[in-house]
């Protein structure tokens, strides 16, 4: 049976998720910053405390090492904390917690303890939060086992897709656009969820697979537009989750279309664009490559604060539109 | 030290003494054969602390312990066969051989691991606390164990003013062993005094003689019991000496001979046999009998363990999520 749907933000997919799971299991707890009566960083727990009490909304100092330990302990003990990092660039604060606690734990300990948390932050730029609030460092997190990494585009997969990390008994990293959390889309009511590693065709097409995630998503869709003005059908891939990554409908798309750009507002050289390339070349799709696939990615410097700036730092849809009629020949 | 316990105690903190020295002087010994393929970082001269503070803690409650971890371990009750095989790298491990020296963890005894990033375990033992009081556990509590040198390091400091500000249900024990790695605490610590810590965080706060097993035990025992009625943390200092080595590339080069000796001298096994003696609890035969028995279990533990096969390394990226 279809879900009704209905007509909300990203930021209120967010909160849906969150109280839908509180509500279901009184184990899954949030920890953050301001996450109470201020709602957090974006307002995405808004109400919350109110629904659920300070023993369910955790207030932290700003401590990120401590209270991403405390909720990785809290994990292993039989609690399912969500955390709040105001800003996902604060990472690097509590990297080693993420990176040698909660992500090996699993392994290092084989399989004693499992680690159910899910980290969110908002990332990305586009805000003129400028060089220590706007950064997209998937790269960083897709590189250590152990981590699953999902980047929602829409209001219905950040939904259905925090659901599902709210449930996995792995640690998750879920990245919240920025830019996108007052974007408004239809989501499922009721019961609903996303599974963790499937891609999803935005859009169908016949000449080229753009392959993105996150805030691109939208503007790789309007290149597409312009694309098919010009006769060119383009195919758009939102990966969703990029660990654990779905290589399969990677290779499949490609394998179809024959051509391929990876983009992403991650700095390009040594992104996670390189990884998808390399998925391709490596998979089923590489004999079938009409064009030599091509990346458009962040600039590789800080990200600047003026607008002009700023903006040039990330694809524009004319860099994107560029690649592919270059590959078109 | 003052004999106000039963002959049945003082038996169980000296064979877990003896146990925790022979395990760490076995492994040694091991490791020079060219049987252990990593590093070590062993305890012998701790053993009070380290017997004498587990002793004192509930099975049920726990415990997140360090690279130098293998005593609380044992004194929480985890069975030093497959903890043998295990820093033997071998399958049938406390974890299958994956972890090592430095990552045993064994839930069914609250060890719910062991560290080897100095003081990350801290935060982890935090939030074990904070399961206890959501779900409203009676008499259960966290115990953080961590070193002099983790001390000074952000993840502990930042655990110890959260611990406070929520009021968590967790000890956090200090076994100052004197140096970090080669670094003496004088020189790395603003100020030595390490109470005035647990003191400017509204701790319950003591230090006990980490050499003395009673005195250890009576100190640990007394926090949890103030843990749990008055419902904040409490903060253990223990003073000891690492007669062990840092790991095993460790030369001593910065402490002399004399200092070791002193130490040798008046470690916490010399020191409590001569208690028992004194006190009339043990006889120099009865004794000996506990030491030749201890010596042979660990030899059991030791063959046993040189036995067990290697992990297969297939199938390893499978293991990594759940």
């Amino acid at each position: 049976m279809q879900n009704e749907t209905k007509i909300i933000t990203y930021r209120e997919a967010v909160r849906e998720a969150l109280q839908e799971e509180m509500a279901l299991d009184d184990d899954v707890i949030l920890m953050g910053e301001d996450i109470g009566i201020y709602g957090g960083g974006f307002g995405a727990t808004c109400g919350l405390l109110e629904r659920f009490g300070k023993d369910r909304v955790l207030e932290t100092p700003i401590s990120e090492t401590a209270f991403v330990g405390t909720a990785i302990g809290a994990a292993v003990t039989g609690m399912r904390p969500v955390v709040e990092l105001m800003f996902s660039d604060f990472m690097s604060v509590c990297w080693d917690q993420i990176m040698n606690e909660a992500a090996k734990m699993h392994f290092m300990y084989a399989g004693s303890l499992k680690v159910p948390l899910v980290i969110r932050a908002a990332a990305g730029g586009g805000t003129g939060a400028a060089a220590q609030h706007s950064q997209s460092l998937e790269a960083m997190y897709c590189h250590v086992p152990g981590l699953k990494v999902v980047v929602p585009s829409t209001p219905q997969d950040a939904k259905g897709l925090l659901k599902s990390a709210v449930r996995d008994d792995n640690p998750v990293i879920f990245l919240e656009q920025k830019l996108l959390y007052n974007t408004k889309g239809a989501v499922p009511q009721g019961e609903f969820t996303i599974p963790l590693g499937k891609a999803d065709i935005k859009r169908n097409g016949t000449d080229v697979t753009l392959i993105t995630y996150g805030r691109m998503v939208q503007m790789c869709m309007n290149v597409a537009e312009w694309l098919a003005l010009d006769g060119i059908s383009a195919e758009i891939l939102d990966l969703r989750t990029l660990s654990p990554l779905d290589t399969e409908t990677i290779n499949a798309s490609v394998k179809k279309t024959g051509r391929a750009v990876v983009v992403h507002e991650a700095v390009q050289f040594g992104g996670f664009g390189a990884e998808i390339v390399s998925q391709i070349m490596e998979g089923e799709a590489f004999r079938y490559l009409k064009s030599p696939v091509r990346r458009v990615g962040g600039r590789f410097c800080p990200i600047p604060c003026s607008p002009e700036m700023e903006k040039n730092v990330f694809p524009t849809p004319q860099r994107i539109e560029a690649a592919v009629l270059e590959m078109m020949g | 030290m003052t004999a106000s316990y039963n002959k049945e105690f003082y038996l169980d903190l000296l064979q877990k003494m003896l146990k925790v020295n022979r395990f760490e002087e076995s492994v040694k010994a091991l490791y020079a054969r060219g049987l252990i393929h990593g590093t070590l970082h062993l305890c012998v001269g701790e053993e009070a602390s380290v017997v004498g503070s587990t002793a004192a803690l509930k099975k049920d409650d726990y415990i997140l312990t360090t690279h130098r971890g293998h005593g609380e371990c044992i004194g929480k009750g985890v069975d030093v066969k497959p903890m043998m095989a295990e820093i033997l790298g071998r399958a049938s491990g406390t974890n299958g051989g994956i972890g090592g020296s430095m990552h045993i963890c064994d839930k069914s005894c609250g060890v719910i691991g062991s560290n080897g990033i100095v003081g990350a375990g801290v935060p982890t033992a935090c939030g074990a606390a904070l399961s206890i009081r959501l779900k409203k556990i009676p008499d259960r509590v966290s115990v953080s164990f961590f070193g002099d040198g983790a001390a000074n390091s952000g993840a502990v400091l930042e655990s110890m003013n959260l611990a406070g500000a929520w009021k968590l249900p967790v000890i956090f024990i200090l076994e100052d062993n004197h140096y970090a790695v080669s670094t003496p605490v004088e020189r790395s610590a603003a100020d030595p005094d390490f109470k005035k810590r647990g003191t400017a965080f509204g701790f319950l706060t003591c230090e006990a003689d980490g050499n003395d097993v009673l005195e250890v035990y009576e100190t640990v025992s007394r926090a949890r019991a103030a843990v749990l009625e008055e419902g904040r943390p409490a903060f253990v200092i223990l003073h000891t000496y690492r007669i062990s080595g840092h790991s095993r590339s460790d030369q001593n080069v910065y402490r002399t001979e004399k200092e070791m000796q002193y130490w040798k001298d008046n470690g916490p096994i010399v020191r409590f046999r001569d208690f028992l003696l004194k006190e009339e609890i043990f006889s120099e035969n009865e004794l000996e009998t506990i030491e030749a028995a201890a010596e042979r279990e660990m030899k059991d533990v030791v063959s046993w363990a040189l036995r067990q096969p290697y992990p297969e390394p297939d199938g390893m990226e499978e293991r990594v999520y759940v």
